[in-house]
């Protein structure tokens, strides 16, 4: 248990270096996130009123495309120079791999969504009517949804033609249910209707069951040939 | 053993004793094999048929931290250093601090302290900085696929000089190479594969000679 | 043999419930006749949701036994539980449209079995786009991800249809249906298993043949004629 541990603090304290020298990743998706936002601004011209209606839908869209930009490089520094052989051959656990790029992937993707939402209460001139807090673990539930399943199927994507274009396509399926959550969550607490508390049990739920299944099959995926 | 991806077949029926404390020099044709034969002994591919027993075990816990790996491709992340590299790829085989990284390092001629970038190595640099990442955690057995691709006479000599200096510590060393020469008075016995099989087995380099035979043959 | 005795039956029981569904059953009160592309709709919905189970099933025992035959016979109940789920949300809208003039809903059961048919056909995109030989493994882990979802995205979006109600389209969970409607329901039902089985069969076999046709070509390439490679 303290190897998996070891190995995946090591894997994590790499994994954020390495991003933090080339900031490849953080600046693409800030980049893309701050695009489609600009763009739904074109697209829909909300109210006041309106806007905390859709609001919900726009930032979780925004969020999802930019953390397919980070997911699909997410295993790249791996494949360049042929890495992922050298951890293959060691004898560290798989799932240390795994956990610690998940995790990295879910720290950047917090620090691109802790940046970006000023900028929608910016452009949409939010103010939740609800109490705001409640965002919090609808962020983070929702982040770890969309980031564990994402870097386990960028994982499978490795060996498929155009992996680009087939990490979505097995993604987005997969993640209806959560997306379907973090909106109307982020909707409910921003018209203050009532609390979402069934949608965050239910982010609750899929984490669960999710993460359990990656930590279950990763191994066979890492080694499969 | 065989190796079958698809409808080729990499390997054939390869069967092949290995004893400790030897150098065995694998010498062959592009795509007749050697680079899999590799894989396959290490784990990275899977033999279709047949099996491979390393210490006498089938199972990967047995010998995964006893057993070194290194690929064509430098197996290092560009953007870091090589003190950095070797301290991560250390950890996965539970090996903490810097001692003996430093040592490693330094074992293949190459300066710990050096805060250049893999990515800015020279080629020989990197290939040394491979080895050295390949037995960081003292391997009984080392797996070499083309350690002297790409390297000046000089570096390929000191390359040469690094796995003769390992094999006199014990290990087993296993080397796929184009170039015969450089393992001249280092081989104990070589291999020649074509086309997947194990062609000839002779003392030394000589399989290589058979390899130009039949290169003139053919 | 067994397979033309099968067929048959298949055959006869198509029959039997087109009779069933198209005459046997009463014409309902308030829809007319178009109410029976009913007994066409549910039933399909069943036998894909068994064909997505028994795919489930078929990749836990290919990754546990690395058995050959589970992954074919994976791949033939995610083909035809494909079919079947496009049947669903096909008739769905044909039924809705002259009922209540409009051709989606988002209804619950609708739009679980939409997701279904996303998750699905991202399945057997993979397999196609899969390059290398751990297709089977890559599209058993997806499987078991894709399955272990359905009854999530069921209660996600019963929930969010709650919040957001608007027309149901399948007259609910055997509201009110007369029991000669169930006898047509039910007979449907086993006409359309005998036919997804059937189905099956067929691309099961086919699979197979076609990996006895890579284990040939493989063996000849290491230079044997006879044998199998058995691990």
């Amino acid at each position: 248990m303290s190897a998996l541990a070891g190995v995946t603090a090591s894997n994590l304290r790499k994994d954020v270096r390495l991003e933090w020298r080339s900031k490849d990743a953080v600046n693409a998706m800030l980049f893309f996130a701050l695009l489609v936002v600009v763009i739904f601004s074109f697209a829909f011209d909300p109210t006041a009123e309106e806007s905390r209606q859709i609001v919900g839908g726009l930032v979780w869209v925004a969020f999802l495309f930019a953390a397919i930009v980070a997911l699909n490089q997410a295993w790249m520094r791996e494949l360049r120079n042929q890495v992922l052989d050298a951890y293959r051959v060691s004898p560290a656990p798989a799932n240390a791999l795994f956990l610690g790029k998940a995790i990295g992937n879910f720290l950047f993707i917090s620090v691109v969504e802790a940046l970006l939402v000023p900028l929608f209460v910016v452009f949409y001139n939010l103010r939740p009517v609800g109490p705001a807090w409640q965002l919090v673990p609808v962020f983070l539930l929702g982040t770890w949804a969309l980031v564990v399943v994402g870097t386990f199927f960028a994982a499978i994507s490795l060996r498929t033609r155009s992996r680009e274009v087939m990490l979505p396509l097995i993604l987005f399926p997969v993640s209806i249910p959560a997306v379907l959550a973090m909106v109307e969550a982020t909707t409910m607490v921003l018209t203050g209707t009532e609390t979402p508390r069934f949608w965050i049990t239910l982010l609750l739920v899929y984490d669960v069951v999710f993460t359990t299944v990656c930590l279950l099959l990763f191994e066979t995926v890492l080694h499969a040939e | 053993m065989s190796k079958i991806f698809g409808r080729f077949a990499a390997l054939r029926e390869v069967t092949a004793t290995f004893q400790p404390g030897r150098v065995y020099a694998i010498f062959g044709d592009n795509g007749a094999g050697k680079s899999t034969l590799l894989r396959v002994i290490c784990g990275l591919a899977s033999a279709t048929a047949g099996k491979v027993l390393i210490f006498g075990s089938r199972e990967r816990s047995a010998f995964t931290s006893r057993l070194g790996y290194m690929g064509h491709a430098p197996l290092l992340y560009d953007e870091m250093t090589g003190m950095e590299n070797l301290r991560y790829f250390a950890g996965l085989y539970g090996i903490a601090g810097t001692a003996r990284c430093e040592q490693a390092i330094a074992a293949v001629g190459l300066e710990p302290a050096l805060t250049r970038r893999v990515a800015e190595y020279s080629q020989g640099m990197r290939q040394r900085m491979s080895l050295a990442r390949a037995a960081i955690h003292d391997p009984e057995i080392l797996l070499l696929d083309e350690p002297f691709s790409n390297l000046d006479p000089g570096s390929a000599r000191a390359m040469g000089r690094l796995v003769a200096g390992m094999r006199d510590r014990g290990k087993t060393i296993l080397v796929v190479t184009h170039q015969a020469a450089h393992l001249a008075e280092i081989a104990d016995e070589s291999l020649w594969m074509s086309a997947g099989r194990v062609a000839a087995w002779e003392r030394g380099i000589a399989a290589a000679d058979r390899a130009a035979a039949s290169a003139v043959l053919s | 043999m067994k397979f033309k005795i099968f067929a048959v039956i298949t055959f006869l029981l198509l029959s039997y419930a087109l009779y069933q569904g198209m005459w046997a059953a009463p014409r309902e009160a308030t829809m007319g006749d178009i109410q029976r592309i009913f007994y066409y709709h549910v039933p399909s919905a069943w036998t894909s949701f068994l064909c997505f189970f028994a795919n489930f099933i078929a990749s836990i025992v290919y990754l546990a036994r690395r058995n050959l035959k589970a992954d074919a016979f994976a791949v033939s109940t995610a083909e035809v539980g494909v079919v079947f789920c496009t049947v669903v949300l096909v008739t769905g809208p044909l039924w809705a449209r002259p009922v209540w003039g409009i051709w989606w809903t988002w209804d619950a059961r609708l739009t679980t079995t939409l997701v279904l048919w996303l998750i699905y056909v991202s399945y057997l995109l993979l397999r196609r786009y899969s390059t290398g030989q751990a297709t089977p493994t890559l599209a058993a882990a997806l499987a078991i991800f894709g399955f272990l979802d359905v009854p999530i995205v069921y209660m996600s979006i019963r929930w969010w249809r709650t919040q957001h109600p608007q027309p149901v389209i399948a007259g609910g969970q055997g509201s009110g249906l007369d029991p000669h409607m169930w006898a047509a329901v039910l007979w449907n039902w086993a006409a359309f298993m005998a036919l997804a089985g059937l189905l099956i069969w067929v691309r099961y076999r086919l699979e197979i043949v076609r990996q006895q046709l890579d284990e040939a070509h493989a063996l000849r390439a290491v230079g044997r004629v006879e044998g199998s490679f058995t691990r």
